[in-house]
């Protein structure tokens, strides 16, 4: 479990985070979902180290992290996996190599033997099972989400963070995508984080949301009910989707319209 | 100005801290050695020849005075070519290469999420990174400035005698008078301040990259020019303490 305790975070006198507390619960698939400009990266950032927030606590199953030994952070640090919005597959070295690179860093009790087991387990788990002799450069931005799933969780971690893991992907690809990392959360039952503003999402994995909105949480709570929570703010960005608005059209018209569109979403109709 | 500096100074000592384990810094060395030096041997090889050569035939050129031994052509071509052109020249022209390189290379690491990737794995991307690039160009350098001395002075050889300015023998005669060894300690100890420029300057330069490709050709060429200017300072400095 991650706690967040009033995290607030500034640039040049512009706050962004404004003393955001929630809490990301383990063997769920967590979804910070706001609009662009919310903080939602920079929460992100703040934590898994990448940012210092200026004020607030981020604790890892109850260890401190924020302003905690510098010994600790990268104990903690070392169960984290990360898929990175432009996947951050390092392009001078092929799939396998990527997903390999964490055990060589993290893992040196590993034999190269267990090291390309592992890899093997990884590719076949995300699917990519043919494509570890490949340079990123020469693979989709599909598969390059998975090999950054693969190269995540090659190290067994403990913590999985995405940022915006459907970006720039097709709807199609963007639910492979999000079925993949509600069953890896699921499988190694690990805390997921998973940073979004794709509505899709939310109803294919979103157990446990949390909203932003300019820098603040107003909302959080599941998937069965965002749809009816009462926070203005919320409401404006579900049924900013184009999609969502067609189904609340649907619904005004017809009783019970919403529902069919969920029960055709669940049922893969949509 | 003071606070670059200080930025800079604690950018090397982030590098310094929590080093990666001793095998995967010599590995990261010898790979980052191989692209800075051996891929340079050609272009350096080329340049060092050329401007021994060109050396050699201006000098004669201004040369008229019959009193003068023309075994001094060769004199003058050694000195130039180990006090100055081998190391200062060889190590401008490493600048546009090999600190383009750099900053280019972790300035696309930079935007594109790769550094950030290594932090959250609990890898110190400074000392990853930085550190075998920075070790691998003090290594490399000053053993392309020697190769650059070496086919200096041959190609102020071939240029003399090839053009009929003077026999074979009286351009070795030149280059084998009044011979100081120091002359080589200190070409040496300035190929490797300058070597801990150019990599410096340009690792700095790239990994603080900030924004989209556009800056990663900003931060490309500041790092050339930043260099060139602190081979040149450097240049002047050490000439006045150590000669």
């Amino acid at each position: 479990m991650i706690e967040v305790s009033n995290v607030q975070k500034a640039f040049d006198g512009n706050p962004v985070l404004k003393g955001v507390t929630c809490t990301f619960e383990t063997g769920k698939c967590n979804l910070v979902l706001g609009g662009s400009g919310t903080g939602k990266s920079v929460l992100l950032q703040c934590i898994v180290g990448l940012m210092k927030p200026d004020i607030g606590s981020i604790t890892f199953d109850g260890t401190v992290y924020t302003n905690n030994k510098i010994d600790i952070r990268q104990e903690i640090r070392r169960k984290i996996g990360m898929l990175f919005q432009g996947s951050a597959l390092f392009d001078s070295m092929t799939v396998a190599q990527n997903v390999e690179f964490p055990l060589q860093m993290l893992t040196p009790e590993m034999t190269p033997a267990e090291r390309r087991d592992r890899v093997e387990f990884c590719l076949k788990r995300v699917g990519l099972e043919s494509a570890g002799n490949k340079m990123p450069s020469e693979i989709s931005g599909g598969m390059k989400k998975r090999v950054g799933i693969a190269r995540a969780i090659a190290p067994n971690c403990t913590y999985l963070f995405c940022d915006e893991p459907n970006s720039g992907l097709d709807p199609a690809t963007s639910i492979k995508i999000d079925e993949l990392i509600h069953e890896i959360t699921h499988e190694y039952n690990i805390t997921t984080v998973i940073i979004t503003h794709d509505m899709n999402s939310v109803v294919e994995i979103g157990e446990h949301i949390i909203f932003l909105h300019k820098g603040m949480k107003l909302w959080d709570g599941t998937k069965d009910e965002i749809l009816t929570a009462q926070v203005p703010e919320l409401q404006e960005f579900i049924f900013s989707s184009s999609l969502v608005r067609a189904a609340k059209r649907v619904d005004e018209e017809n009783e019970g319209g919403l529902a069919a569109f969920q029960e055709s979403y669940e049922g893969g109709g949509i | 100005m003071l606070k670059i500096l200080g930025s800079f100074v604690l950018f090397l000592r982030n590098m310094l801290v929590r080093k990666e384990r001793f095998a995967t810094l010599w590995n990261r060395t010898i790979d980052e050695a191989i692209l800075i030096g051996v891929d340079s041997v050609v272009i350096v090889s080329i340049v060092s020849a050329f401007i021994g050569a060109v050396t050699c035939v201006q000098i004669a050129y201004n040369f008229t005075n019959p009193l003068i031994p023309k075994s001094t052509i060769g004199y003058m071509v050694r000195e130039m070519t180990i006090l100055e052109l081998a190391p200062t020249i060889t190590c401008i022209v490493l600048a546009g290469k090999v600190g383009s390189s750099i900053a280019g290379g972790l300035g696309t690491m930079r935007i594109t999420e790769q550094i950030d990737a290594l932090e959250v794995m609990g890898i110190n991307s400074a000392s990853y990174l930085v550190l075998p690039r920075m070790l691998a160009a003090i290594i490399t350098f000053p053993l392309l400035v020697i190769m650059a001395m070496g086919l200096g002075i041959i190609g102020g050889y071939l240029a003399g005698t090839l053009s009929g300015a003077m026999t074979g023998e009286e351009y070795v005669e030149g280059i084998r008078d009044a011979f100081i060894p120091y002359n080589i300690v200190f070409a040496l100890i300035k190929s490797v301040v300058f070597a801990f420029l150019i990599s410096g300057i340009s690792a700095y330069k790239g990994f603080y990259t900030r924004g989209g490709a556009l800056e990663v050709g900003a931060a490309s060429t500041t790092a050339v020019t930043n260099s060139i200017i602190a081979i040149l300072l450097a240049d002047y400095v050490l000439a006045a303490v150590l000669l």
